[in-house]
C-alpha cells in the first residue's frame, strides 16, 4: 500500500525529533489524513486545551493515495485544535507539499510543545532538523518561502509558511505552501506560529510505492481520470473559468450573500466572476486571467494564474505584485468582493495576493471586513478607531487597507484579525456577525439555498462549505437535483455530504473530484493502493465514524447543540429579491430530523447505540 | 517510421502525473526526482514548461562517454545508458549542451530519457496533450496546420 508507514514526531519544547510507525489498526478504521490525524489529536490531547497553549498539538498529514498517480492525490492536511473556534481543526491545500512529505519518508508529520525562539523545520528524507528563524520572523510567507530557497540553494524545497498575520495573533490565519495554496481555514497558521515555527520546508527523493498490484493500481485511476475529463464540471467548467464559475449561476439563484449577507444577491458580480477574469484589459491588452494550473498529479487544473493591472491604485508603483500569481477563486472574489460590495476585479485579486503573502483565509478576512463594513455604516465603528478610513461598502480603498493592515497586523487590523464574531461583540452588535460557532460564513446564502444552512449549522468546524456541499446538488444537480428551496429530505442529504466528503478529504485527493466522482469512483481506487478490501459501503461507514469522532471531540471541547444554529438575520429576515425572496432559512425544520438520521438525541449527542455501531 | 516526443508549453498545467509516470516506469515509485523529463515552473510569467532529451543523431552524450556505455536503439532512435557499462564519470552530464543526462546516486550510474522503448510513459500521462509521441519528420504539423488555418475565410467557419 502506498503508506510510508512512518510518522514524523516533533517536539518544539526540547527540540527532539523520533520517528515512529504510523498506527495501521487507526489507518484501517479512519483511513488516512482528516480521519487518521484527528485520531491521533483525539488520542494524544484535551480537547479542552487553550488551542494556542503549548498542551495543543498540530499535524501535518496525507492520505494513503497521496503523491500516487491517482488525479488529484496531492493533498495534506493540518489538523488541530482551532483558536477561531474552539472546535477541531482540518485544514486541506493541495500545490506540491502533501506528496514531498510522502516522498521524504513521511505520512504525517506531529508537532507538539513550543520552541523557545522562533525556528522552522527542515526534512531531508530522513533527515529532520530545527534551524533557527529568529532572521525570517516577521517576513512575510512569500519573503520567507524565497530566502529559504536561497539557503539551501534549492529550488525543489516545498515550503509550508506562515505569514506575519499569525505572528501578531490574527485567528485566522493560514500555511501557504508553494506561494498560493493553502491550508487556510479555522486559524491552522496562528496554531503554527504559537509554537514559533515558522515555516517547514521539505525535500524529498525517495519516491511513494508499495503497489501491491500495479495493474490493478493503473486501471483504476485510469478509470478515474477518464471520468474526469468526460466530465463537463471537471472536464470543461473548472478549467476554463476555475471554481469562478459559480459567481454569476449563484447569484441568478439569489444565494450570492452581499453587504454582511444584508442582500442575497450582487448587482456587480458579472464584473468579478470567471467570465470577467477573460475579458481584455484596455490599459495592458492583457485579460486578468494568464492560465489554468493545477496542483500536483490534478488532471482537472482549476487554479487561476492572474495579474492585476499594473497601472491599478493598489499595485501601483509596486513591482513586486506586478507578475502572475494565485489568481481569483470563487469564495475569495465572493468575500473580497460581493461581500464587501467591491466589484473592482483588480482590487479583489490585489487583496488576495496580500492575503497570500502573508498566509490568511481570504473567506474570513473579506466576511470580517464586511462585518467591520455594517458596522462603520450603522455607526458602531468611527473613523477614530480606523485611523481615518472610512470603512464602506463598495470601497475599493477600503478593502485594499483593511486587507493590509490585517495580514500584517498592524494598528485596526489587529482588531480584524480576530473576526467577525469578536469584532461584533466588542462593538456591541454581536448579531451582525455571520459566523457559526465563531467561523464566518463561505459564499453561498442559506436564505437560497436551504440545505447548506443545515450544512453550516452542523458542520465540526463551524460554517463551512467543504463540509458538505449540498449546493452541488441544490443547484447543480450532482449527482441528483434538489430543490434549493425545500427543506424535505435535506437532513439526509446533508448527513451523505458530509460522511462522504470525510472520507474524500482522508483519502488523499481534491474535494472537486467529487463533481464528477462518487464513492464508486473512489472506493477502487483506494482499494487497488490500500491493503484490505476497499468498497463504497465501508467508506461510507468510515466516513460517518470520522464525522462522529469530530462530533465527540467537540462535544468534550464544550461546543455543543446550542451552538449548530445561524445567525438570526439569516433565521428571521427575508431574502428582498430574487428567488428566495422572501424566505429566511427554516433551519428548525430540518436540525432535529438530522439529529434523528444521524443516530443522535435531541440533544445533539450521539448514542451509545450510535457509536457502538461505529466502533467509537 | 522514427517518432520524437512534442512538447507544447503552452498546454502544460503543471501537474506532474508525466513525472511520475517517467519514475515509475524507470524506478517502480512515483518519485518525480527521479524523473528523466522535468517541469519547470516560472511563476512571475504563469508557465509551466516541460523538457526532456531530444535524442540529438550526433548525440553529445553518447560521444563524450569513454566507455561507450551510451547507445543507439535502432528502433527508436534513442540513445540509450547501458547500466551495466557506465561508470558515472558524468562526463556525459558535462558534454550534453540541454543539461538532460543526470547523475542518480542511487544506482551510481546516469540516467536519461530513453522513450520507454518506443510506448513513452509521460506521453500517454499528460491530461492535456502538451507531451506527444509524433512522426520526426512531421513534429511542426499542427503548428503547420494552425498557421494554415489563419488564411481561412473567417464566415465560412
Amino acid at each position: 500500500m502506498a503508506w510510508t508507514r512512518n510518522v514524523l514526531r516533533v517536539n518544539l519544547t526540547n527540540g527532539s525529533i523520533t520517528t515512529e510507525p504510523l498506527n495501521m489498526q487507526w489507518a484501517n478504521d479512519y483511513l488516512g489524513q482528516r480521519g487518521l490525524a484527528t485520531k491521533y489529536l483525539v488520542e494524544e490531547t484535551d480537547p479542552t486545551c487553550d488551542a494556542l497553549s503549548p498542551d495543543n498539538k498540530m499535524i501535518m498529514t496525507t492520505g494513503p493515495l497521496t503523491g500516487t498517480m491517482v488525479s488529484t492525490a496531492g493533498r495534506y492536511s493540518v489538523v488541530t485544535k482551532s483558536p477561531l473556534t474552539g472546535c477541531i481543526a482540518c485544514s486541506n491545500s493541495g500545490g506540491y507539499f502533501g506528496n514531498e512529505m510522502k516522498n521524504a519518508g513521511f505520512d504525517m508529520i506531529i508537532l507538539e510543545g513550543k520552541s523557545p525562539t522562533p525556528v522552522y523545520l527542515y526534512i531531508e528524507n530522513d533527515k529532520a532538523e530545527l534551524i533557527p528563524a529568529d532572521d525570517l520572523w516577521g517576513k512575510s510567507a512569500w519573503a520567507t518561502d524565497e530566502e529559504i530557497h536561497a539557503k539551501h540553494q534549492d529550488p525543489l524545497v516545498r515550503i509550508a509558511v506562515v505569514g506575519r498575520a499569525a505572528e501578531k495573533g490574527c485567528l485566522y490565519s493560514a500555511i501557504v505552501n508553494d506561494l498560493h495554496r493553502a491550508a487556510g481555514r479555522s486559524g491552522v497558521g496562528t496554531v503554527m506560529a504559537s509554537k514559533n515555527l515558522k515555516a517547514v520546508a521539505i525535500r524529498g527523493t525517495l519516491g511513494v510505492g508499495n503497489i501491491s498490484d500495479p495493474t490493478k493500481f493503473f486501471k483504476a485511476s485510469q478509470d478515474g481520470k477518464k471520468v474526469l475529463a468526460e466530465n463537463a464540471v471537471t472536464g470543461e467548467g473548472l478549467p476554463a473559468l476555475g471554481t469562478q464559475v459559480l459567481m454569476n449561476v449563484i447569484n441568478e439563484v439569489g444565494a450570492l450573500p452581499s453587504r454582511n449577507h444584508q442582500d442575497v444577491q450582487f448587482e456587480g458580480a458579472s464584473k468579478i466572476g470567471g467570465e470577467a477574469m477573460l475579458e481584455v484589459r484596455e490599459s495592458d491588452g492583457k485579460a486578468n486571467l494568464t492560465t489554468n494550473g493545477a496542483c500536483f498529479g490534478c488532471t482537472i487544473a482549476c487554479q487561476r494564474i492572474s495579474t492585476v493591472d499594473k497601472d491599478h491604485f493598489s499595485v501601483k508603483d509596486k513591482p513586486q505584485y506586478h507578475g502572475n500569481s494565485g489568481g481569483l477563486e470563487f469564495e475569495n472574489a465572493w468575500s473580497l468582493g460581493s461581500d464587501c460590495g467591491v466589484d473592482d476585479l483588480d482590487a479583489v485579486t490585489a487583496a488576495n495576493f496580500l492575503c497570500n503573502e502573508d498566509a490568511v483565509d481570504p473567506i474570513s478576512l473579506g466576511a470580517t471586513i464586511a462585518a467591520a463594513m455594517e458596522l462603520f455604516e450603522e455607526g458602531a465603528i468611527t473613523v477614530k478607531d480606523t485611523g481615518g478610513m472610512e470603512l464602506k461598502f463598495g470601497s475599493a480603498e477600503a478593502l485594499l487597507w483593511a486587507t493590509e493592515v490585517t495580514v500584517r497586523g498592524e494598528g485596526f487590523g489587529k482588531e480584524l484579525g480576530q473576526g467577525s464574531k469578536r469584532l461584533c461583540e466588542k462593538y456591541g452588535r454581536p448579531e451582525l456577525s455571520m459566523t457559526v460557532k465563531g467561523q464566518e460564513f463561505p459564499a453561498y446564502d442559506p436564505r437560497g439555498i436551504q440545505g447548506i444552512g443545515l450544512a453550516y449549522a452542523t458542520s465540526n468546524r463551524g460554517a463551512c462549505h467543504l463540509r458538505g456541499y449540498t449546493v452541488a446538488s441544490e443547484i447543480l444537480g450532482i449527482p441528483e437535483k434538489t430543490d434549493p428551496l425545500a427543506t424535505d429530505g435535506k437532513a439526509g442529504l446533508v448527513k451523505a455530504f458530509q460522511d462522504a466528503t470525510a472520507v474524500v478529504d482522508s483519502a488523499g485527493i481534491c474535494a472537486f473530484t467529487t463533481f464528477a466522482w462518487t464513492l464508486e469512483d473512489i472506493a477502487p481506487q483506494i482499494d487497488a493502493a490500500c491493503e484490505g478490501d476497499w468498497s463504497a459501503e465501508r467508506c461510507l461507514v468510515v466516513g460517518e465514524r470520522i464525522w462522529t469522532m469530530e462530533r465527540d471531540y467537540n462535544l468534550a471541547a464544550g461546543i455543543t447543540a446550542k451552538d449548530d444554529t445561524l445567525p438570526k438575520r439569516l433565521l428571521k429576515d427575508a431574502a428582498k429579491t430574487g428567488p428566495a425572496e422572501g424566505r429566511a432559512n427554516d433551519l428548525h425544520k430540518m436540525l432535529p430530523e438530522y439529529y434523528e438520521v444521524r443516530g443522535w438525541t435531541l440533544d445533539g449527542v450521539p448514542t451509545d447505540e450510535t457509536r457502538s455501531r461505529l466502533g467509537l | 517510421m522514427l517518432r520524437s516526443l512534442q512538447i507544447e508549453p503552452e498546454k502544460c498545467t503543471g501537474c506532474l502525473q508525466c513525472e511520475m509516470a517517467c519514475s515509475y516506469q524507470a524506478e517502480g515509485v512515483f518519485n518525480p526526482s527521479k524523473s528523466r523529463i522535468k517541469i519547470f515552473t516560472f511563476h512571475d510569467e504563469g508557465r509551466f514548461v516541460p523538457y526532456t532529451c531530444t535524442q540529438c543523431t550526433e548525440a553529445w552524450c553518447l560521444h563524450a562517454c569513454p566507455v561507450e556505455a551510451i547507445v543507439i536503439n535502432e528502433a527508436t532512435g534513442a540513445k540509450e545508458v547501458i547500466d551495466d557499462i557506465c561508470v558515472g564519470c558524468k562526463v556525459c552530464t558535462i558534454a550534453c549542451p540541454f543539461g538532460t543526462v543526470n547523475y542518480n546516486q542511487e544506482t551510481a550510474v546516469v540516467q536519461k530519457c530513453d522513450l520507454c522503448g518506443g510506448d513513452p510513459e509521460c506521453a500517454k500521462a499528460c491530461p492535456t496533450q502538451a507531451i506527444t509521441y509524433v512522426d520526426s519528420e512531421h513534429s511542426g504539423l499542427e503548428r503547420m496546420r494552425a498557421h494554415a488555418a489563419q488564411n481561412l475565410p473567417q464566415d465560412n467557419a
